[in-house]
């Protein structure tokens, strides 16, 4: 993290900076909630903070400022981070940062949903996560865990269009005079190209998308709350449901995060061995990305073509690995719940291989085929300002020719040690897209060879008492093994208080999880920073004034995964 | 047709006169070719499944009946006949019934002038391209009808679609085929065929370039035709859920399915006859097995076909007309002009 950030920030707004805290090398500063968005804009001008990584909430019931909201931001110039945080009483208001940063305006929107927190003139403060007809707010610690709600009515987005849109008429649709040509049409939540249950409204001009609406959350599954009554291991099975394609990614990242927070690392081995699952978890997690959107735009075969690998990889390696297919939960924090099994190594280059032909294949038939390009090049455009200001990253960032990846930008697990390109795209439209995650499969595929290269036996979990599970004969065979496994799994693992926002290349994009513990066995606060979530706030703007195919090879490439965005 | 009657009059000893004949003899090859499409429309439902599982590396129906799932059709049409059939609350009832039923008579129709082997032709009539093609039309009236009545926004779009591409490219089909009647001098089936006896290049396609090219763009717009990938328009099952048929149960939805994979067949035939020589071999003007050249020839390009879709990614609505307006139709309109002047040059235009 950045001091300079902070000294920066001291000069500047000198004592309105409340109070600057370091809990696990993150810096943040306290600031005063009227004069965030002046904070933020200094930050965003003069720092080159261009990133509003996520809002969180955090609710402290004892304290009279109960509500504490985070805003994290980066700087991929100068590779430093800062966390500027405000405090909030219950019932204030503190202003929108939406029009200083456009992730700001969902993900303040999670903030006001989840806390009831209130922004001050944002441009759609509506729930976003839980039903519209929802009442309370479901990350409060006062707010029951078991408290269901029934809840049926639809919400009307097109009502809100007209509401909120404001000005929107259809008469200031160009050479359209009249209002009852546009068709209102719902794009899901059970939409075969939807992929998940996703909603989106578009208003139609014949096939042109003139205003677009999406509604997330038919997938929320409550996770933070969840964690919030689980010890934190008991949350890993949880991590495997959010990104169900690339469930070994999130174990991964979750369990380094938990572990940035108890500030101890896991030996040389687990390392490598996470190293390796998790890039196997990426090609699988594009394999499936890029054949479901060749599916969406109508090329059928190379869903096979991909579709196989990954079952291989499946068969072949994960379920032998931890015994399940998509559930994996293999990491463990301290460590790894298995070791590798005999011929990983041979399972692993034999698939290898197979994908390297099966991406030939699939590229050999799309790359220079006329109907492919037509539907791809130029269609969907993000320009990379714009993919900062809405938080991009992952590839449907580097698609737009910014080189940001966690993995080398602030090295984890030992990436630094491995030799990889990261590729790029140049317009940022869908065929980048589709073509920065083919080249990252290879890329991925050489990081695998490498780590296999740099294999040695040893433990693959910390020996820590407090941390890592004791061995089994130690259970069965001593009075101590008994007392620290019933410890550990009663009480979970004591991990000391504070904060510490850790995070890692995803598949689909920075996957962070901002973990707040109070010094009990259980997380006090839990955030998941889903790569999907400000990818998919950019969505409406991308598609309005695309066809509704457009729409859908879109929603194709930017690799919408429902159980991360809603949780 | 006259196989048939003499067959009936000769065999069986039927007394006819010349009505009975003509009637006798109709209803006889109606109920044949009736049953010879039906029948291959549920053989293709299967040919597709295993060449599309072939291109996939997978084995497509594998279960049912000995060999490689050949009862799988049968099996499905069990399935299908006992399925319940469903008309949504809010669709217009008569519509939403009769729209499967004109597709599928659309589809049964344009048979009847299908030359398949000399005099094996239901109706040797003197306009018979011209009736195929008429005939043909009726279906768009159907798929417009199929989107109205289900009152599906996305039925709607599909029905919208498919009428205007199949109007748009029946143009260019069309289109393709008058350098043919004009180099036949007929819009006869039967006299088209047989101007093309003589080897593999008499035949229409091979011909001269003109007609080459005019042979690519009745196979082009006639894919586009049927509603098939890359022209799926109206289905999409990605953008418009099933499109037209997207309320569609049951019986109602397998008409719509025969006769998508009757058209298949349909257009792959009227181009063997009109282009690629009908039922004369490669070579020499001998006739050997009309009936199977044809056939082999006609289930070449179905297979063709089959493979274009499952290897092409889908255009998309914009795209499509494109290709017709400003591509198909300029092409085959020089195509037309061009076997025009070249007829006339090589003085075999007929009088």
């Amino acid at each position: 993290m950045s001091q300079k950030l902070v000294d920066s920030l001291k000069s500047e707004f000198g004592d309105k900076i409340v109070s600057v805290n370091n809990s696990c090398g993150d810096e943040s500063v306290l600031v005063p909630g009227d004069s965030l968005p002046a904070v933020l804009k200094y930050l965003k001008e003069s720092e080159s903070c261009e990133q509003l990584t996520d809002v969180i909430g955090v609710d402290y019931p004892e304290r009279t400022e109960r509500f504490e909201v985070n805003y994290l931001l980066r700087s991929i110039a100068n590779k430093s981070r800062i966390n500027v945080k405000v405090a909030v009483e219950e019932g204030m208001d503190i202003p929108t940062v939406s029009d200083i940063y456009k992730s700001a305006n969902w993900a303040e929107r999670e903030v006001f949903d989840l806390y009831g927190v209130k922004f001050r003139n944002h441009p759609d403060l509506r729930r976003i996560l839980c039903h519209h007809e929802f009442e309370g707010h479901a990350l409060r610690k006062d707010y029951p865990i078991e408290q269901g709600q029934f809840l049926s009515t639809p919400e009307k987005l097109i009502d809100d269009i007209e509401y909120h849109g404001g000005a929107f008429r259809a008469d200031e649709v160009e050479g359209e005079d009249n209002p009852f040509d546009l068709l209102n049409v719902n794009i899901g939540p059970s939409h075969p190209a939807t992929h998940g249950a996703l909603r989106i409204e578009v208003q139609l001009d014949g096939e042109t998308i003139v205003k677009a609406k999406s509604e997330i959350g038919y997938l929320h599954r409550c996770f933070e709350k969840e964690a919030e009554d689980h010890t934190w291991s008991q949350v890993m099975p949880y991590t495997d449901r959010l990104n169900y394609v690339s469930s070994m990614l999130n174990n991964c990242i979750y369990a380094s995060s938990v572990e940035k927070l108890l500030g101890v690392e896991v030996p040389q081995r687990a390392q490598i061995i996470r190293v390796i699952v998790s890039e196997l978890s990426r090609i699988i997690d594009h394999l499936v990305c890029i054949c479901a959107n060749l599916v969406d735009i109508g090329a059928l075969t190379n869903y096979w073509y991909f579709y196989n690998i990954r079952e291989g990889i499946y068969y072949d390696i994960i379920e032998p690995l931890c015994g399940s297919r998509l559930t994996t939960n293999f990491a463990r924090i301290g460590g790894l719940s298995h070791d590798l099994f005999d011929g990983f190594e041979d399972a692993v280059e034999k698939h290898l291989q197979k994908m390297e032909v099966a991406i030939k294949e699939v590229t050999g038939l799309i790359a220079r085929n006329r109907i492919f390009l037509d539907r791809t090049v130029d269609v969907g455009v993000l320009t990379t300002d714009e993919a900062l200001s809405y938080g991009y990253t992952g590839p449907c960032l580097r698609a737009t020719g910014l080189d940001y990846d966690v993995r080398k930008h602030a090295p984890y697990s030992g990436y630094e040690d491995y030799k990889f390109d990261v590729p790029i795209g140049e317009n940022g439209d869908t065929r980048d897209r589709i073509m920065v995650r083919m080249e990252e499969m290879y890329q991925s595929a050489s990081i695998i060879r490498q780590g296999i290269q740099k294999l040695t036996p040893g433990p693959i979990a910390l020996d820590n008492a407090s941390v890592s599970l004791p061995p089994k004969e130690s259970v069965y065979g001593s009075i101590e093994g008994v007392m620290n496994q019933f410890k550990l799994i009663s009480e979970g693992i004591k991990v000391p208080a504070g904060e510490a926002y850790g995070y890692g290349e995803g598949a689909n994009g920075e996957l962070g999880f901002f973990c707040v513990s109070d010094g009990t066995g259980q997380p006090h606060r839990l955030k998941v920073r889903p790569p999907c979530f400000p990818i998919f706030s950019a969505f409406d703007e991308i598609i309005e004034g695309l066809m509704i195919a457009d729409a859908i090879a879109i929603l194709g490439s930017i690799n919408i995964i429902a159980g991360e965005l809603d949780r | 047709m006259e196989i048939i009657t003499k067959l009936l009059t000769e065999t069986f000893g039927l007394q006819l006169d010349n009505t009975g004949q003509l009637v006798a003899g109709g209803l006889t090859m109606a109920l044949i070719m009736a049953l010879v499409m039906a029948t291959c429309a549920i053989v293709w439902t299967w040919a597709e499944r295993k060449v599309a599982g072939f291109i996939q590396s997978r084995y497509g129906p594998m279960r049912v009946g000995k060999y490689h799932g050949a009862l799988q059709p049968v099996a499905d049409m069990v399935k299908i006949l006992g399925k319940e059939d469903i008309i949504p609350d809010d669709a217009d009832k008569p519509l939403f019934v009769l729209a499967p039923i004109i597709i599928f008579i659309a589809s049964l129709l344009p048979w009847a002038a299908v030359p398949f082997a000399p005099g094996f032709i239901a109706s040797d009539m003197d306009l018979g391209l011209f009736y195929i093609f008429a005939v043909s039309s009726g279906a768009i009236v159907g798929i417009l009808m199929a989107g109205w009545a289900s009152n599906n926004k996305w039925a709607l779009y599909g029905a919208a679609r498919g009428a205007a591409q199949m109007v748009s490219y029946e143009i260019p089909l069309a289109l393709a085929t008058i350098p043919v009647v004009m180099r036949t001098g007929s819009l006869n089936m039967n006299d088209i065929v047989i101007g093309q006896q003589g080897g593999i290049f008499h035949w229409n396609a091979f011909h001269d370039p003109f007609l080459f090219v005019a042979f690519m763009i009745y196979f082009i717009s006639s894919i586009a035709e049927v509603n098939r990938g890359p022209f799926d328009m109206p289905e999409t099952e990605s953008e418009l859920v099933a499109g037209y048929h997207t309320e569609y149960t049951g019986m109602r939805f397998a008409l719509f399915f025969l006769s998508e994979y009757a058209n298949l067949f349909l257009v792959s035939c009227i181009a063997t006859a009109v282009f690629l020589g009908g039922w004369n071999l490669p070579v020499g003007n001998a006739v050997v097995l009309p009936g199977l050249v044809f056939l082999a020839k006609a289930v070449l390009l179905v297979l063709i076909q089959i493979w274009i879709r499952w290897t092409l990614p889908r255009l998309r609505v914009d795209q499509l007309m494109h290709v017709c307006w400003k591509v198909l139709i300029p092409l085959s309109l020089l195509c037309l002009l061009g076997s025009g002047i070249l007829l006339m040059v090589s003085g075999e235009i007929a009088a």
